[in-house]
């Protein structure tokens, strides 16, 4: 739910990094925030365990300039991916405005991405989204993996409504920013056309 | 998108301002923040010296949404008020109308029992806000005329220009 502040002359988005445990979300932000400069972005927040796994979410604010005298601000929050953190994702959920799903192109991992992609589903339904309708990204991430299964395999059982589709190496920064910019252009795009 | 985008008005900004202006005095608070469940700031009212209002509005409404989803668990339609004691300083949290996060942030120059007293009388003001401003915003999403959106007549170049 975008919102629009006329008294700051600001409008802020939400985007959430969805995808299953260990995929890369995490890895995402935590890049972006180390490429940002200090007067485009907040603090760093992760809700992680011991073992650095999130545990609630992540989140990082950052401003992309001014648009019409605006200023447009993106608060970008991950989701914990492991199965049973469930309750928190479908919280996280609450009011996105754009999604990038990152899928983990290992060949091990690719029931995983597909239940997420399910999860992901059901929870937008059950906040009123249709994910058909909310802009959306797929990353395919880890690309650098000797595992990682080939790109037209990965886009035929994960791609669903012609989504933008970036390859990245999160870990080393590959393809973050541009699906950052992917999702960031959909969800401006969304918002002119309403 | 199925909800209706949030719009804050100068107008309403202000009516805000004054309302979280008058509670910090009245309960000798600190700061009070006004935020939505969704973690954007619609006003603040006092010295924010030291304090990151970005970080805050969202770990606050992460807070609630999780203690939302406690209260489900349990069975109550939801956990309105929390309360944090620190050493220091303690912070009181509120939900106005299902909508929007009272946040104080108090100090030994005040007291939990008077920030209650006095959140009591702010939430019922704040509320009417909060429901104009939501009843403003269907309004105008159902009868789709004179969108408050700014990015009406946004060109492509306008967006591309973002990341130039």
């Amino acid at each position: 739910m975008t919102f629009i502040n006329y008294a700051a002359r600001e409008i802020n988005c939400k985007i959430v990094y969805y995808g299953p445990g260990l995929c890369g979300k995490t890895t995402n932000i935590q890049f972006i925030f180390d490429k940002t400069g200090a007067g485009a972005k907040g603090k760093l927040i992760s809700l992680a365990t011991e073992s650095e796994r999130t545990l609630f979410f992540d989140f990082l604010p950052i401003e992309l300039g001014t648009i019409r005298g605006f200023r447009t601000r993106f608060h970008l929050y991950t989701v914990p991916g492991q199965v049973f953190y469930d309750a928190s994702r479908k919280l996280i959920l609450k009011g996105v405005d754009g999604i990038v799903f990152v899928a983990d192109s290992q060949e091990a991992r690719m029931d995983a991405n597909v239940e997420s992609i399910r999860n992901l589903k059901e929870n937008l339904a059950e906040h009123g989204y249709s994910i058909d309708k909310v802009p959306y990204v797929l990353q395919l991430n880890k690309r650098d993996l000797p595992t990682a299964v080939a790109v037209p395999e990965l886009v035929r059982a994960l791609r669903f409504r012609n989504e933008p589709v970036f390859e990245a190496v999160a870990s080393k920064g590959s393809g973050v920013f541009e699906t950052l910019k992917a999702v960031v252009k959909g969800v401006l795009v969304d918002l002119k056309s309403r | 998108m199925a909800v209706s985008d949030l719009v804050l008005l100068e107008a309403d900004h202000t009516r805000f301002a004054s309302i979280l202006d008058r509670l910090r005095h009245d309960s000798n608070a600190k700061v009070v923040f006004l935020i939505d469940k969704n973690g954007q700031q619609l006003a603040t009212a006092g010295d924010l010296t030291g304090l990151d209002p970005t970080s805050l509005a969202s770990l606050t409404a992460g807070n609630v949404a999780a203690t939302d989803g406690l209260a489900k668990l349990l069975g109550e339609r939801e956990f309105s008020i929390l309360f944090h004691e620190g050493e220091h300083d303690n912070l009181h949290i509120n939900v106005v109308s299902g909508k929007a996060i009272l946040v104080v942030i108090f100090d030994e120059r005040s007291s939990l029992g008077l920030v209650r007293l006095r959140v009591k009388k702010s939430t019922t003001e704040l509320g009417t806000i909060l429901d104009d401003i939501v009843a403003r915003s269907q309004s105008q999403r159902a009868s789709a005329v004179g969108s408050f959106a700014p990015f009406a007549e946004i060109t492509d170049d306008d967006i591309d220009a973002l990341f130039s």
